[in-house]
């Protein structure tokens, strides 16, 4: 039975963005503080830091959820996806990072990597998700620059997009 | 914003986690999906010595029919139960409330039992498992007990639960046939905790409503027929019963005016929806 002392660093493994990893970490270490200051991914945001805004919205095992009420002794052995995730090449945008450039999804961009991830786990879930979706999705975000309605905008330019290239005889 | 240290451990059977708090003294704490729990260790609000991980042992995450009643584990998170294929079929008042419940983001961490534990006066599973007259089933190193929701449930963020003990699983009856509900909810964003919520159930037995938000705790109450005259009365004695108070959220009055007006709708979609 592990019993992690509070004094030392432990070992935690787990796959990041496709690739494993180790890192050691203190227990009281959140997700989003190794991620970002540990590891060096800076995609993901820190901002409330008690749930509330969304802006630190990581994938674990596919699923959306906050990397700042997660500690990362929790992740042992799980899938965690950034939004470095999102693009193999950095000259080239993802449909859903290209359709929120299209529509002014973002101004500061500070929430942007939290709701592309959240949009991102939800279109793969439900490539038919339509504007009620997209919505309930989007309320564990905030954002104090768009209004919502241009992110509500590019994520149903994506999902049909996606659609299109699923079905290209369509 | 950071949690003080703690240590942290990793059971490898719910003895071993039963050992813990018995032998951690009030410094042991369960952690589970730890969306209630994590925030309150950011805000230093909590400062545990121990963090007990349950969400490894297999005997917990399982949900169960058990008679007439789901039985939910101890490690099951919350979108695991909305998915449930027939949820809305044995569990309507769930079904209807799991929208309002959280984000997204934190259903797929959160777990339901969790949610009861940290009993939020305005949280709706709490509410939901109150009016549906659910239990609790607590588990310590040498007893097990079952407490009835409404008496589980003793004041703000605070329950019945002792500190060698641990939640081990919640009991939702299921829904009979002639029954009806309906869930209400008014706040400041979707997904966001309550100003109030309504969660009411129609059957032979009559009316009854379950209010969260308002007082430190959730409570459940019956009514008389919406077609009785004495019914105004009655919606309106129950809100000036609940102690609302004023906060940042919402004032006092329009507490109570949600209650009536909030209760009434969610009373009239229940007695619509028999089956």
């Amino acid at each position: 039975m592990p019993h992690l002392n509070a004094a030392q660093r432990h070992l935690v493994h787990f796959t990041l963005n496709g690739r494993m990893v180790r890192a050691e970490v203190e227990n009281r270490m959140l997700l989003s503080d190794l991620l970002r200051h540990e590891i060096g991914l800076t995609g993901t945001h820190v901002g409330c830091e008690h749930g509330v805004c969304g802006a630190c919205t990581v994938q674990i095992d596919g699923k959306p959820a906050r990397a700042c009420l997660t500690l990362a002794q929790q992740i042992r052995g799980s899938n965690i996806r950034t939004v470095e995730a999102l693009v193999t090449d950095p000259a080239v945008l993802s449909p859903l990072q290209a359709a929120f450039r299209h529509h002014h999804g973002l101004q500061c961009g500070f929430c942007t990597p939290g709701i592309l991830m959240s949009l991102d786990a939800l279109l793969r879930e439900r490539p038919d998700a339509g504007r009620k979706e997209i919505r309930e999705h989007l309320s564990g975000h905030l954002c104090r620059c768009t209004g919502y309605a241009t992110i509500i905008e590019a994520a149903l330019d994506a999902a049909e997009e996606q659609r299109k290239e699923e079905t290209p005889n369509a | 914003m950071k949690p003080a240290s703690f240590d942290f451990l990793c059971p490898e059977t719910l003895e071993e986690a039963l050992a813990a708090l018995a032998e951690g003294g009030g410094e042991a704490r369960v952690i589970a999906g730890g969306q209630s729990l994590v925030p309150m260790l950011n805000m230093r609000l909590a400062r545990p010595g121990l963090l007990v991980d349950i969400m490894r042992l297999d005997p917990l995450r399982k949900i169960e029919t058990s008679g007439d009643e789901i039985v939910v584990g101890a490690g099951v998170r919350q979108a695991e139960l909305e998915a449930q294929p027939d949820l809305s079929q044995h569990l309507p008042l769930l079904a209807a409330a799991f929208p309002w419940l959280g984000h997204v983001q934190t259903r797929a961490r959160g777990t339901v039992c969790g949610s009861v534990a940290h009993a939020d006066p305005s949280a709706e599973l709490p509410l939901a498992l109150v009016t549906l007259g659910g239990t609790v089933s607590l588990r310590s190193r040498s007893r097990r007990r079952k407490v009835k929701a409404d008496d589980f449930f003793i004041g703000m963020m605070a329950t019945d639960l002792a500190e060698d003990e641990m939640i081990e699983s919640v009991h939702f009856p299921k829904a009979r046939p002639g029954w009806g509900c309906s869930f209400r909810e008014i706040g400041r964003r979707h997904g966001d905790f309550a100003i109030v919520a309504c969660a009411a159930i129609a059957d032979d037995d009559g009316l009854r409503l379950g209010i969260a938000g308002v007082d430190d705790r959730p409570r459940v109450c019956r009514l008389p027929a919406l077609d009785n005259d004495q019914f105004d009365d009655a919606i309106n004695d129950i809100a000036w019963s609940l102690n609302a108070r004023d906060d940042i959220h919402a004032s006092a009055r329009y507490r109570r005016e949600l209650v009536r007006s909030l209760g009434r709708e969610a009373l009239k979609e229940a007695s619509r929806c028999r089956t």
